[in-house]
């Protein structure tokens, strides 16, 4: 009788494992550059995002110069400035946030944080960081072909994204950036698939679902958002670029250019829109969820608190993560769609308010009578609290259909998603960076220069997006290279936009800061304890710091209890590690013994 | 034959899958790393084959102009008559025999019967390539007739281009499963998935498991799946 029950197959890790069985690097090439240790691999994600959302900083800056000080920067041209708007949108939002959240934490604290000895499949993570600098270089590569790279806006809506009075619309523009995207989403789709399985399958003993840290939550959740929107993205992709290099006519309807018939007809643009959206409104909490993971965890330890309402918590990621793909069209009420669909996705935009609405409670009131610690990372969490419920709000205003017409396409929609999903998430990138820095590299961050980067970029970006509300509500809309001849912009519009302006320079230099502090810190920063910040998950219980390849001992870590043992009553230290015993947890002797 | 046997002691029913995922290490007891990531993979791919489709329908309808006649575009001319869909036919009773030998392959393996699911792979993937070599000869056809992603003599223009790009993309998932078959075909005749193996490689997973038969087979039975659908969207309707 053959035997082929499903329990004969052992994938899970031995808690002890052979020394031979352990990933080995073995020259320079494969430990640092082709490596397959997913711990390399999230560095390499890190790196690479934020040289290339260096670019995207810079490109803000001379969006900022020629809107603060119109006509006085002669090689900032209205199609290059549509290209600077193009290209800073498109790279912070998916080369940047995407990459760093998922590619970068996803690798690092994944297989850490679950107890696993690795990713599941480390060669195809490691193909995953190379499409990925590809795409990346493809994206570079736009900005040196003739006609420079696309300036069709960030959503890159057709018609007019490859048609000729677009910048890079005919020429090769347009089409290196649908490919670069393509290539992003088949390397995202190779390292996605190993978070998830990662997370699914390949945790350690006593490490169930309801016991992952918060962070893996947000991780694993965006994660499955991601796998599911980027098809939208990538079949749009292909469907434009045939649009543009066939001569097909999928997005393209029958159109005169310049008094010329083109040879187009009978596509929808609006499916181009439909299927953009379905891809871009979950991008939003591909970005946001792990932002939520990861803050839950920073407060927690630096309040030393459990987190409040853990499992309210995990539903409300499940949740939102499930509205997010129902909520599309609310960036298409100005595009002629039916009303009733307005009606429907209206009411679906406002129905994510309740479980995001149970994560700022809970966030708050894991502070309450926290001992809170105003350490940097700290500093970060709460930041991001204030900043995401500035964003929130606003977005209750663009998404009731008849205040979002006339909002529509103002500064205030920048503003908006700017709080929301631009500086908040980064925020969290910030404290992320000052809390796990300690583990990746054995030393501290230098706190003065990271005292200073967190508050100049926390009331600068205050002072630059605020103000932008304003400018939205008396009218001026965004993506207009210049403003002078719109004569219902009061002059006082231009003074904001200056102010505006000076208060971006001084926050794009804070980030210079923090750069020079990173690159100081990793050779000549203070060496860090083995634990400092005292938390309870797995990544900080490893044999070494940083952790090495294979990241546990010989033997796989036994989680006995949640990550959020902070201020257990009756125990001497104020925290009881996942892995800690239950026996060996040091109690306080009762008095008179 | 021999006689198979799966047990499984587990609760059973919703009280199953909630004791599953509320448990430690893994969420899907008994599923190697492979096969789950195929299912998440194939997940996605869905996605992706769920948006041509619509687009499909989507541009369909959005075209102001009479979209062409399957039956007769699609038509053979053979012994003196137009029959309608003949081609077509046979491209789906050949592809869905080929689930039927990969089902038997995959049967085969488990019973670790290698020479029987070696030859299984291989008229698996024999089958798989006529259907491309057939689809090969469809566009051909329809090339010589005039049909162009950009225009094309029978009515909407947006025919030509949704029936390359999704026939295409469904025939480069078929290729890419056939050159899989083959390489897997190649390493169970090789032995690379017997017990007393010492080799270890690329796709042989588990010593003296042949999972990876099972995983090429449903990412086989998906791309069939996807035929169905993609015939019934396209030359039925």
């Amino acid at each position: 009788m053959v035997d082929i029950t499903p329990e004969k197959v052992e994938n899970v890790s031995p808690a002890e494992v052979p020394e031979a069985d352990l990933y080995h690097a073995h020259s320079f090439w494969t430990k640092y550059v082709f490596c397959q240790d997913a711990k390399v691999i999230a560095i390499q994600y890190s790196g690479t995002a934020v040289v290339i959302g260096m670019v995207g900083l810079v490109l803000s800056w001379l969006m900022r110069l020629q809107l603060g000080v119109p006509e006085t920067f002669s090689f900032i041209s209205p199609e290059s400035y549509l290209q600077f708007v193009t290209m800073h949108g498109m790279i912070m939002v998916i080369y940047l946030l995407t990459a760093l959240f998922l590619g970068g934490f996803g690798n690092y604290l994944i297989q850490l944080m679950v107890g696993a000895r690795d990713m599941v499949f480390p060669y195809v993570n490691m193909l995953s960081y190379w499409i990925y600098l590809l795409a990346v270089l493809i994206l570079v590569a736009s900005f040196f072909v003739p006609g420079g790279p696309t300036g069709a806006g960030w959503t890159l809506y057709p018609p007019q994204a490859i048609l000729s009075g677009t910048p890079g619309g005919t020429g090769l523009g347009i089409i290196l950036m649908l490919v670069s995207l393509a290539f992003f989403i088949i390397g995202f789709t190779m390292g996605g698939l190993n978070y998830v399985v990662t997370i699914l399958q390949a945790r350690t003993r006593g490490m169930t679902l309801m016991r992952m840290p918060l962070t893996i939550w947000g991780i694993f959740t965006a994660t499955v958002l991601a796998l599911l929107a980027f098809p939208a993205l990538f079949v749009s992709a292909i469907m434009m670029t045939l649009d543009s290099v066939l001569g097909t006519s999928f997005f393209m309807p029958a159109i005169v250019e310049f008094g010329e018939q083109l040879s187009y007809g009978g596509g929808s643009p609006i499916l181009f829109q439909h299927l953009f959206w379905f891809f871009g409104h979950p991008e939003v909490y591909i970005v946001a969820l792990p932002a939520f993971g990861i803050v839950s965890d920073l407060l927690s330890v630096h309040a030393r608190r459990h987190i409040f309402g853990y499992r309210m918590m995990v539903w409300a990621i499940v949740a939102i993560g499930a509205l997010s793909f129902v909520v599309w069209a609310h960036h298409m009420y100005v595009s002629g769609m039916n009303p009733w669909f307005g009606f429907f996705f209206a009411t679906t935009t406002l129905i994510i308010a309740v479980p995001t609405a149970i994560k700022v409670y809970n966030w708050t009131l894991t502070l309450w009578r926290g001992d809170i610690h105003l350490t940097i990372p700290m500093l970060f969490a709460i930041a991001f609290i204030i900043t995401f419920v500035n964003g929130g709000i606003t977005g209750l205003f663009l998404g009731n259909v008849i205040v979002d017409v006339p909002l529509s396409d103002t500064m205030f929609v920048v503003a908006h998603f700017h709080m929301v999903m631009g500086i908040a998430p980064i925020l969290v990138v910030f404290g992320a960076i000052y809390h796990w820095f300690p583990l990746m590299t054995g030393r501290m961050l230098n706190d003065a220069m990271g005292r200073f980067h967190f508050w100049v970029t926390f009331i600068g970006a205050y002072l630059i997006y605020f103000p932008m509300h304003y400018l939205g509500f008396v009218g001026v809309p965004r993506r207009y290279w210049s403003m002078e001849d719109t004569n219902f912009i009061p002059d006082s519009a231009a003074d904001l936009n200056a102010f505006i302006t000076v208060a971006a320079l001084i926050v794009g230099f804070a980030q210079l800061v923090f750069i020079y502090n990173i690159l100081v810190s990793i050779f000549k920063g203070k060496p860090s304890e083995r634990n400092p910040w005292k938390a309870t998950s797995l990544e900080w219980q490893t044999e070494t710091v940083p952790p090495g390849h294979g990241n546990f001992s010989k033997e796989l870590p036994v989680v006995y209890r949640w990550a959020y043992s902070f201020s257990v009553p009756g125990t001497v230290d104020d925290y009881v590690p996942q892995n800690v015993h239950p026996n060996d947890v040091k109690l306080v002797e009762p008095e008179g013994s | 034959m021999t006689e198979v046997n799966v047990t499984d002691d587990r609760p059973s029913g919703m009280q199953g899958v909630i004791a599953d995922w509320a448990s430690d290490q893994r969420a899907f007891k008994g599923v190697p790393w492979g096969k789950a990531m195929m299912w998440i993979f194939l997940l996605s791919d869905t996605f992706i084959f769920s948006s041509f489709l619509v687009s499909y329908m989507t541009v369909r309808m959005s075209t102001p102009e009479a979209w062409p006649n399957a039956s007769e575009v699609f038509a053979l001319h053979m012994f003196g008559a137009n029959i309608p869909l003949i081609l077509i036919a046979i491209m789906t009773f050949i592809l869905i025999t080929s689930s039927g030998t990969m089902a038997l392959a995959v049967n085969f393996g488990y019973r670790k019967n290698r020479k029987m699911t070696t030859l299984m792979l291989v008229l698996t993937a024999i089958l798989g390539a006529s259907f491309v070599g057939m689809q090969a000869f469809e566009w051909t056809k329809l090339i010589h007739e005039g049909v162009r992603p950009w225009g094309n003599p029978f009515g909407a223009e947006q025919f030509g281009a949704t029936f390359f790009m999704i026939t295409g993309f469904h025939g480069a998932h078929v290729s890419i499963g056939v050159l899989f078959l083959l390489i897997v075909a190649r390493k169970v005749w090789r032995g690379d998935y017997e017990d007393d193996t010492e080799r270890r490689g690329y796709f042989t997973s588990h010593k003296g498991s042949y999972n990876i038969v099972e995983e090429t087979g449903l990412y086989w039975h998906f791309v069939d799946l996807v035929w169905v659908f993609i015939f019934a969207f396209f030359y039925l309707w």
